[in-house]
């Protein structure tokens, strides 16, 4: 452990100057905040989190379209625990649920086709969020539904993708990004290779990384060294899970069911080919078209600048409501509701170094 | 967003219950007693010193590996007299039946009600029953009250811990909640991690008679052992310093955790009990817990430090510092 972190200052001082590297997935965010990690770094390496967890860049008015359709009546809404708690424009699907709604929590897509299954009196909608790592498992829900002529259950669907999210904050230019780290889930199913464009198109060093705060460390270690060598490429930190071609058979089964699609991300705006859309073949099982889903114009809190942090141009604790009018029991942003969420992880773990 | 309506996560022993005591039951009943919020209130009767508690059961699935509701119901209250250093004398019981629950389940959870009393010595001295609608209900509930005796100078509070305090721990970690979270309908994995749920007297009184200078003691359920020890870090308004290499955590509720996202440390317990004693006393205690066949993995898992006063530090694995939080109360299934 010693031994990466002196080999991190000798290649921090070999680099000379101040870096940014930026990490894009909620697991991340957690390992680093967890760990302890961002303090121990030398001062001219500075680590900040993207829109890396899934809750955090799902677009207010998708949770405005959730609250909407667990208010009607015969709808059980089924969701991932973390998007409970998630503020809409006016209401959270657990203040829903506390005034009647029927929402529940589950951990996995296909526990929402059992309750369905179980409850043919309702219309049962899943709401799929999250990237290539939920995707595959929301895809093979979907199919078994259409196979087994499950008609009362649909997904809710605003999947999203990383690649061209990561070149939206390249080409913003308001946040200077000096190498990627790269999340070591979605890349189990996409492979490394998707990121090959970064480094070819904009020279910025990439390097898919693992989930333990060592994995952290030696992401870190082989970014710096990229630089010393004035390289930029892909490279693998995470091998005993990552090759180069990934998931094939997901790979398949997402593009069987999803189809490429603009996405709306909040707080950076709509990405295009950044989402995932169910094929026109399952509409059957797409909520958005068999249960006449309008999605609105959202009103986040006016002070909240998730979308900022989101795009790493603002820490958590530079936010004028973070700690303050933003607590994790009183979330009035995505960032603060996730446990993946930067606020949140920084709110929970790092905020002495501020208060100190 | 302010909570006008009661959601899941005022039970979850976090932040949110907190506040509502705080705001909305603590200050239309305050008296001196209630205000020490301890596990246990200290009553003085005819010159002895009294604990007493009560506690509610909703946990489901309301039979888990390791226990069932009536294990948890006298275990969970006669814990929270223990943990003022209370011997327990005496419980009462209030049942809620769910209309349609077969008599022979509730005669099988009043029979495990029996055998735990027994084994800590307890009686159950009054009762109560009610049935609700079915559907109402979900098969049982039950509360308990208990009574205990405080021995002379045995006074234990959760605002008495000094800098210098050892901390201490009887064994592994978070194993009641992963237990019973690995049976819920919607969630259940298949684990080896059975509910560590135990009555505590006869572990305490063992601590409490080494002769060693204990300051208190809590017993981490719900919100596991960060809520623990930062509600004693706030109450004696002293620092609290972890570590993470230190702490008992079992390779099945390791990856249990890692699978469904959640921190070990916030994560109930049934069976545990958190001892801040004099520093100098850390190894007669460990000595003593490890004697015992409920403190046979006991650790000592940290410090007590004058500042940062009112807050609880870990030192990580790999040599940096977070901070352990009181838990907002998550959104998870009910598990006590």
């Amino acid at each position: 452990m010693h031994d990466v972190m002196n080999r991190i200052a000798e290649l921090a001082r070999q680099v000379g100057r101040h870096v940014t590297f930026m990490e894009v997935c909620g697991t991340h965010t957690m390992a680093v905040s967890r760990s302890g990690l961002r303090a121990m770094l030398p001062a001219n390496v500075k680590l900040i989190s993207g829109p890396g967890c899934p809750v955090c860049v799902t677009d207010t008015n998708y949770i405005d379209a959730a609250i909407e359709l667990a208010r009607r009546p015969g709808v059980m809404v089924t969701t991932f625990g973390d998007l409970i708690r998630v503020p809409g424009s006016e209401s959270s699907l657990e203040r829903e649920r506390a005034s009647g709604a029927d929402v529940r929590v589950v951990y996995s897509p296909s526990d929402a086709l059992v309750l369905a299954r179980e409850n043919p009196d309702k219309r049962v909608v899943f709401l799929g969020v999250g990237f290539e790592t939920t995707a595959p498992t929301v895809a093979w829900t979907i199919k078994r539904a259409a196979q087994d002529g499950v008609m009362n259950f649909s997904v809710l669907a605003a999947h999203k993708t990383m690649p061209f999210a990561m070149e939206a904050l390249l080409k913003d230019q308001e946040v200077k990004i000096d190498g990627f780290i790269c999340p070591g889930h979605v890349s189990v199913i996409t492979g490394a290779k998707l990121y090959r464009f970064i480094p070819e198109r904009y020279g910025i060093p990439c390097v898919v990384c693992g989930f333990e705060a060592v994995d952290v460390m030696k992401c870190i270690v082989m970014l710096l060294a990229q630089i010393v060598e004035k390289r930029a490429t892909v490279e693998i930190e995470y091998t005993r899970s990552v090759n180069e071609d990934g998931n094939t058979a997901a790979q398949q089964l997402i593009a069987e069911v999803f189809e490429e699609s603009d996405a709306g991300w909040r707080g950076i705006g709509v990405i295009p080919r950044s989402g995932l859309a169910i094929r026109p073949e399952f509409a059957r099982w797409d909520a958005a078209k068999t249960l006449g889903v309008k999605f609105g114009e959202a009103k986040p809190h006016p002070g909240c600048r998730c979308g900022d942090v989101l795009r790493g141009v603002l820490t958590p604790p530079e936010c004028q409501l973070f700690a303050k009018a933003c607590t994790p029991t009183n979330p009035l942003g995505p960032c603060m509701v996730s446990s993946e969420g930067a606020c949140a992880a920084f709110y929970r773990y790092e905020r002495k170094a501020v208060a100190a | 967003m302010k909570q006008d309506r009661i959601v899941l996560a005022h039970g979850g022993g976090g932040t949110l219950t907190h506040e509502l005591i705080a705001q909305v039951i603590e200050p239309k009943l305050d008296n001196p007693v209630l205000r020490a919020m301890d596990d246990s209130a200290v009553l003085s009767l005819d010159g002895g010193e009294y604990a007493f508690t009560t506690d509610s059961y909703v946990v489901k699935p309301y039979r888990f590996p390791g226990g069932d509701i009536g294990k948890l119901a006298v275990c969970g209250t006669v814990n929270d007299l223990a943990m003022q250093g209370a011997e327990p004398l005496w419980l009462s019981l209030g049942l809620i039946l769910e209309e349609g629950l077969p008599v022979a389940e509730l005669e099988s959870i009043v029979e495990s009600i029996r055998d735990t009393a027994a084994e800590v010595g307890v009686r159950v001295a009054t009762g109560d029953t009610k049935v609700v609608e079915h559907g109402r209900g979900e098969a049982l509930y039950i509360n308990t009250a208990g009574i205990g005796r405080i021995a002379a100078r045995r006074r234990l509070s959760a605002a008495s811990v000094q800098p210098g305090d050892a901390v201490l721990v009887n064994g592994n970690l978070a194993e009641h909640g992963v237990a019973v979270l690995s049976q819920r309908e919607g969630i259940a994995f298949r684990t080896s991690v059975v509910s560590d749920c135990a009555a505590l007297w006869s572990l305490v009184k063992t601590i409490l008679e080494s002769g060693a200078d204990i300051h208190a003691m809590r017993d981490p359920t719900r919100g596991g052992l960060a809520a623990a020890v930062c509600d004693i870090a706030v109450a004696s308004g002293v620092g609290i310093r972890l570590q993470e290499t230190a702490l008992p955590i079992s390779a099945g509720v390791r990856g249990a955790c890692e699978m469904l996202g959640l921190d070990p440390l916030n994560i109930a317990n049934e069976g545990k009990v958190v001892v801040f004693c004099r520093g100098t006393d850390a190894v007669r205690v460990l000595d003593a817990m490890r004697a015992h066949p409920l403190g046979r993995d006991a650790r000592l898992i940290g410090e007590v430090t004058e500042k940062p006063k009112g807050m609880v530090l870990l030192r990580t694995a790999i040599g940096g510092e977070r901070i352990v939080d009181m838990p907002t109360g998550e959104d998870l299934p009910r598990i006590c």
